[in-house]
């Protein structure tokens, strides 16, 4: 993600002389720059390239058989045909990691991506639109909240079976309650700040506040919250599959292969645990490093300078 | 602060009544019967019939509902199908196991880890700071169900130190009479609320450090370990209240995994296994209590941070 310079003018526009946009603007075009210039970011941008690069460009070099197993390759030591040996259902582990990779990435993805949108939006409505609307909103999201997250994912996930479309809608059915609060907090303080007000003395409309100031601004806490609820997605099914109730074996991701191994951990069975920990723990460091590094860029107290 | 309050209580009744409504739905919304799970493929239909009119299953949603909502308010959670013991007795004797539990793991993280953040805040990016800050973070990206793994192989199968299992007797001082058992359980709740409460810690210390008043503090003479403990400490600790207050439902299923992993006989197993075996009323239960249990818990958070914080004041609106 490269920053050429006509993107940048274009990114902040025409000089039209509305003080507050450029002031935003040039603010967010500095965070990207003390974010690239962090070293939590380069650490977590690497992470997540490489974990990215294994997954999905890793099978066009390392072919492995992943539909068909034979009886007699069940839980093989590393060797130089199977370089990290072979699972208890006597799959490839390094073609496992790779597919159960991609996977993880597309649950965490699509879980960051709905409750995003949908909690943004949520969220925007009821700290707009405020009164007994808002009451009533953030009372339906009280109630998610009071019951215990993990209570309420064995209820639903001993509902429907389970399928990767349905624990994804199900984990952003859970997740989507935080981004609402928080977006509904971030509307509610900025409809106060003084360029809002500038804006709308200027004769900025309601449409135009939004898209022009608030959306912007809210940007921030938005981006952060996403990255780290990818990371709290793929965990979350990890547990599932812990409790035996994650997606039968034809189907891989990180975190059924480690707790699949973790049956075998008295058996010394080490290839089948520790690298789809190593990668899964990796991962979600990735991704709240990231986070972490994009919540400091865009907080202007913590800038060392 | 008696409006306040007032208001407070009249959501949190909402919030309640809103949280067995939507149980009761969800669970409803499984398909198959209930009486099938519960009494086997093999049962006749005049044993399911039985059995649906025992719990009253053959009623309309809407008048189970309301027959659920009249027993809870004369104190009857009703009786589990599988256990067939009322389920208040069952949260009884469960509930002062996880109390115990979860009470003492995190009084113990807490007093590790608050003047941890601090001193880590202290000596920011020193040495002993980086180390701690990887060890943590690294602890609180862990699924909990790998490190309590880790755990039990290292100390219990490996070494023969501790057993792999809590301790089994039902009261709570029984339980102390084995305090080698309780070890692991323990340790492997306080390692990750320790790694969740000094992340909090640490940032919090670092902006109690930057504020003015410590300067005045430092300006009449107070020695550098006075201004530590007295004033940095203090202010410091006000966002964990929140955190400790929103982790009082857990008591109701967040020590879910560690419960499962060191067969730990507490509200979380019984949940769990509710969960897979369609115990109706144990699930209504539990996430009833849930319900009150959260509400509970930010509410004694909010007052707390009115104590320890004389700037907050509440007003009734």
């Amino acid at each position: 993600m490269s920053v050429s310079e006509p993107n940048i003018r274009a990114w902040i526009g025409p000089g039209t002389p509305d003080a507050g946009e450029i002031h935003g603007d040039v603010q967010r075009w500095l965070g990207l720059r003390e974010f690239f210039g962090n070293t939590q970011a380069k650490v977590g941008l690497t992470i997540i390239t490489v974990m990215f690069l294994f997954c999905f460009a890793g099978p066009v070099f390392y072919h492995t058989n992943q539909t068909a197993t034979h009886l007699l390759t069940l839980n093989l030591p590393p060797s130089a045909q199977h370089l990290l040996g072979t699972d208890s259902f006597g799959f490839d582990v390094i073609g496992r990691l790779m597919r159960g990779g991609q996977a993880s990435f597309g649950l965490g993805f699509a879980v960051a991506g709905i409750t995003t949108v949908v909690g943004t939006l949520y969220g925007a409505i009821a700290g707009i639109v405020g009164g007994v609307v808002d009451g009533f909103m953030m009372r339906i999201i009280d109630t998610f909240l009071a019951i215990p997250g993990l209570v309420l994912l064995l209820i639903t996930v001993n509902i429907f079976t389970p399928t990767l479309l349905s624990v994804i809608l199900i984990l952003s059915v859970l997740s989507w309650l935080g981004v609402a609060r928080l977006v509904r907090g971030e509307v509610l303080s900025l409809r106060t700040r003084d360029y809002v007000l500038a804006a709308r003395t200027m004769g900025g409309g309601t449409g135009r506040i939004m898209w022009r100031h608030m959306v912007p601004n809210a940007l921030g806490v938005i981006i952060v919250n996403a990255t780290f609820s990818i990371a709290d997605a793929i965990t979350a099914l990890a547990t599932l599959s812990f409790l035996g109730l994650g997606m039968p074996p034809p189907y891989a991701d990180w975190g059924t292969m480690l707790s699949n191994g973790l049956n075998d951990l008295f058996d010394g069975y080490w290839w089948e645990i520790y690298p789809p920990a190593i990668l899964l723990i990796l991962t979600i460091i990735g991704f709240s490093l990231i986070g972490d590094a994009v919540r400091d860029s865009l907080d202007v107290r913590l800038r060392r300078r | 602060m008696t409006a306040y309050l007032i208001r407070r209580i009249g959501q949190a009744v909402g919030v309640v009544i809103g949280v067995m409504i939507l149980t009761f739905i969800l669970i409803h919304m499984e398909p198959g019967s209930v009486a099938r799970s519960i009494l086997g493929i093999r049962a006749t239909a005049s044993r399911v019939a039985i059995f649906n009119a025992t719990y009253g299953l053959d009623q309309p949603l809407y008048k189970q509902f309301w027959n659920y909502t009249d027993q809870v308010f004369h104190g009857n959670l009703g009786t589990s199908y599988y256990q067939q013991q009322p389920v208040s007795t069952l949260f009884a004797q469960r509930l002062p196991r996880d109390i115990f539990l979860l009470g003492t793991s995190t009084v113990i993280a807490l007093v590790i880890s608050v003047p941890m953040g601090v001193y880590q805040a202290v000596r920011r990016n020193g040495i002993a700071d980086n180390l701690l800050t990887s060890t943590t973070f690294t602890l609180y990206t862990m699924p909990t169900f790998f490190f309590a793994m880790l755990l039990v192989s290292l100390f219990a199968v490996q070494l023969h130190w501790l057993p792999p299992e809590a301790p089994q007797t039902t009261s709570v001082a029984g339980m102390l009479a084995d305090p080698k058992a309780l070890l692991l359980p323990e340790l492997t709740l306080v390692l990750t609320q320790i790694a969740g409460f000094s992340r909090y810690m640490r940032s919090s210390a670092i902006d109690t450090l930057a504020q003015e008043y410590l300067k005045v503090c430092r300006a009449k003479g107070l020695g550098e370990r006075l201004v530590l403990w007295r004033h940095v400490l203090r202010n410091s600790f006000l966002p964990i209240v929140t955190i400790v207050g929103l982790s009082v439902p857990g008591l109701v299923g967040g020590a879910i995994i560690v419960e499962d992993i060191f067969n730990y006989q507490g509200m979380g197993l019984l949940f769990y296994q509710a969960a897979l075996q369609h115990d109706f009323p144990i699930l209504l239960g539990a996430t009833l209590l849930g319900g009150v249990l959260t509400v509970i818990g930010n509410l004694a958070a909010d007052i707390a941070y009115g104590i320890l914080d004389p700037r907050v004041r509440y007003v009734g609106k």
